[in-house]
């Protein structure tokens, strides 16, 4: 603000919009989106590559098959566009523009890749997908040789619902716990304590395999079972739930900590009423990432409990198939009809990570302490009752006073 | 975290004994005793502290003991022999080792510049719901199970992978890595001679640890100060010239350590190198020819039909594999860790 606003008239002093009327308003700017002349540069380059690469593809160079067109195509269209692009802009700025294309090539090769890779094991996978008995038969009954109406793999999907299980009953509250101990505990050993964890979710899925190996199929059960697998399982999961927990334990505001330890409360207490329901939905998330890791792993099935074709519902004596094993163990096989069994197998594999996926994004989508409408509306309910609870309290001790005013329901602090 | 209170009662002015003729205020301690749930939650998270780094240890310890019997008996010529035969007392790990890590460097190949160029789409091009987009489909891709890679590796990418490996090694088979040979040294050109190679498995392996490099590299180049960002703008560089002098000089450490944490993923990846390979016990200078083998994918092969020994060389075999991936990933942490300002580390 300038000396000479500051000096005027009390009147004078609010603020005076000056009349459009009279001055001349051009075409909005746009800022942020491509001029024409850059599109016609990505369009004309792209078109002069596609035609370069089908001539040179079928006279001049000895290339073939699809990604040979691809990768010539995508040369000259580097070539081409920074060309295009040279005629009116310098040589900074032709650099940024190359640039960017090819970052956003990266991104494009790279997610078409995850494209690509899922939908082509969703479509290879419709073969044996139709046949009801694909989920409700194992593969006692059937042979390599005979159709898709026979057999299924129920048992690799009991094995794997049974092994992922087990996993989780120790790595929910052992990596929930491990994660407190790293952030409401603290102190060297829980710096420690982060490094080994950190340094575990690079462990190779097979070493985790020959772990359990030697450990407890020689040591203790001295067969291959499903309890084994689920324990290679989760020495696998074990690291990434608890690293996803400590970042998500991390972002709980520390402020809420602050009230809860104002108010008296014990650690324990603050950790049970503030920070675990403040962290509760991406606790949920970090959970469920871990098993959609867990159930893709495939070796340390492999070693620890081996390939079946029956049903085993008993986790601790012979072996159990999961899911991805069977994949591995379809595909093995020449018979087309066991390799579609194999598609089959890993399109139920995707899915159902997939659906893992969306149920995690869903709950952890939003931020500790961010809550959902239900959600707040139940928290307003909540402190309504409290408040009840309280003021009927009171009048019973002190009948003649009057009742506190109701403080207006807040909802809770979202992190900050 | 609540930070203990460490304000020293001593710094106010002594009582008045005037206004307090009671008796001399004492100092009051600000140590609590822990309540009784405080104290059984303490030792239970310490428990589950404990017992995450014991598994971590007894994976060591067991690898170990089992290793014994068998690096006993092959000492030293367990790193330099090719065979794996151990009910002959022959075994070692040089080529299995060496086809390790041609995969997993072959996998850096493709990985890097895709998670490099992902990374700093995610970081510095994309917007809003297109940037949260992306590193939802980065997350996912790191969940496709193995698998489900080494299914596409086998069934598609081979096929299409085998003209580019051809053209490679008639364009560039001077240099040895792409020369495809036979014995006598004539090179070969039929397209079965290129399939099941380490190339392709390297290929496969590098799409699978980009999403691990992407994401250690996305948050180190966020990590670039706003206030550089935008004196670089001030000064008229462009996006790309900003990028260069401000995000990738702050975001070093990130992409060197998140080369090395995907490098670890590589060494280590077992069910879709053993799809797609056709293992070999020697070493294979051919990068594009048929055969190769990997630590882990030996395990995965011979695990089934060893006799108490040869269990013990594979556990030697693996306890190799664990100290490489340990180190390189102790490294890379330390290198990520280094690079970062503050407290925050994730």
């Amino acid at each position: 603000m300038t000396l000479t606003e500051t000096t005027l008239t009390p009147a004078a002093r609010s603020t005076h919009i000056p009349s459009p009327d009279g001055i001349a308003i051009g075409p909005r700017r746009r800022v942020r989106s491509a001029r024409v002349g850059d599109r016609f540069n990505v369009l004309g380059a792209a078109a002069a590559a596609m035609a370069l690469a089908t001539l040179i593809f079928g006279w001049v160079t000895p290339l073939s098959g699809g990604i040979g067109w691809t990768i010539v195509a995508f040369l000259s269209f580097i070539g081409f566009y920074a060309l295009l692009v040279s005629f009116t802009a310098d040589f900074q700025e032709v650099k940024d523009r190359v640039m960017a294309v090819l970052l956003s090539s990266a991104g494009v090769v790279l997610f078409g890749a995850l494209v690509f890779v899922v939908a082509f094991t969703l479509v290879r996978g419709q073969e044996a997908l139709p046949h009801l008995n694909f989920f409700t038969e194992s593969m006692e009954m059937a042979g390599p040789l005979d159709g898709l109406d026979v057999g299924g793999i129920l048992h690799a999907i009991v094995g794997t619902l049974m092994q992922i299980g087990m996993a989780l009953i120790i790595t929910v509250p052992l990596g929930i716990l491990t994660a407190l101990f790293l952030n409401e505990v603290g102190g060297r050993f829980a710096r420690f304590v982060r490094t080994i964890s950190d340094a575990m979710t690079a462990l190779p899925s097979i070493v985790a395999g020959l772990f359990v190996y030697s450990a407890i199929i020689v040591l203790i059960t001295h067969q291959r079972s499903g309890f084994a697998a689920a324990m290679a399982i989760t020495v696998m999961m074990l690291p990434i739930v608890i690293r996803a927990s400590d970042i998500v334990l991390r972002l709980v505001a520390g402020n809420l900590r602050e009230a809860a330890y104002a108010l008296g409360s014990t650690r324990w207490r603050t950790i049970w009423h503030v920070v675990l329901p403040t962290a509760r939905p991406g606790l949920a998330t970090a959970v469920i990432l871990g098993t959609a890791r867990g159930i893709g792993e495939t070796s340390p099935v492999l070693l620890t409990s081996g390939v079946t074709a029956v049903v085993n519902l008993n986790p601790f004596e012979g072996p159990m198939i999961s899911l991805s094993l069977q994949v591995f163990d379809f595909v093995k096989s020449p018979e087309p009809n066991m390799i579609a069994r194999g598609f089959g197998a890993a399109a139920v594999l995707i899915l159902l990570v997939l659906a893992l996926f969306a149920i995690a994004r869903l709950i952890g989508g939003r931020g500790p302490g961010d809550l959902s409408r239900r959600q707040q509306q139940r928290v307003v309910a909540a402190s309504l009752r409290d408040l009840q609870r309280i003021t009927i309290r009171g009048d019973l001790r002190h009948p003649h006073q009057p009742a506190p005013l109701p403080p207006a329901p807040k909802k809770k602090e979202s992190s900050s | 975290m609540p930070r203990t209170i460490n304000a020293s009662l001593s710094t106010r002015p002594a009582p008045d004994t005037e206004a307090f003729p009671f008796e001399k205020e004492r100092r009051r301690t600000l140590v609590s005793r822990p309540s009784v749930s405080d104290s059984v939650f303490r030792s239970v998270a310490f428990a589950a502290g404990g017992i995450t780094v014991a598994i971590m240890l007894a994976v060591g310890v067991f690898l170990s003991i089992r290793a014994s019997d068998a690096l006993g008996v092959a000492g030293f010529s367990f790193l330099t022999e090719q065979e794996w035969s151990p009910e002959s007392q022959s075994f070692g790990i040089a080529s299995v080792l060496f086809g390790t890590i041609t995969i997993a460097l072959i996998a850096m190949c493709v990985a890097v510049p895709l998670a490099l160029g992902t990374a700093l789409l995610i970081s510095e091009v994309a917007q809003g719901r297109l940037r949260s987009t992306l590193v939802t489909l980065v997350d996912l891709m790191a969940a496709v199970p193995s698998v489900v890679f080494g299914l596409w590796g086998v069934f598609f990418l081979q096929a299409n992978v085998i003209p580019v490996a051809s053209w490679i090694s008639t364009y560039f088979g001077w240099i040895p890595f792409f020369r495809v040979s036979d014995a006598s040294g004539d090179a070969l050109t039929d397209a079965s001679a290129f399939t099941s190679s380490a190339f392709i498995a390297g290929i496969v392996v590098g799409l699978m640890v980009v999403p691990t490099q992407t994401s250690v590299m996305r948050e180190a180049f966020s990590q670039a100060p706003i206030g550089e960002r935008e004196a670089a703008f001030a000064l008229g560089s462009t996006r790309w010239g900003m990028i260069q002098a401000v995000v990738l000089p702050f975001g070093r450490g990130g992409i060197i350590g998140g080369t090395m944490l995907g490098l670890g993923r590589a060494l280590g990846e077992t069910i879709a190198v053993y799809m797609i390979i056709s293992p070999i016990f020697t070493i294979n200078w051919q990068l594009l020819k048929t055969g190769s083998n990997s630590v882990s994918a030996l395990i995965a092969l011979r695990y089934g039909e060893s006799s108490a020994f040869g269990l013990s060389a594979l556990m030697a075999a693996g306890l190799v594999l664990f100290l490489l991936t340990l180190v390189i990933n102790f490294t890379a942490s330390s290198i990520v860790a280094r690079s970062r300002s503050g407290a925050e580390s994730d």
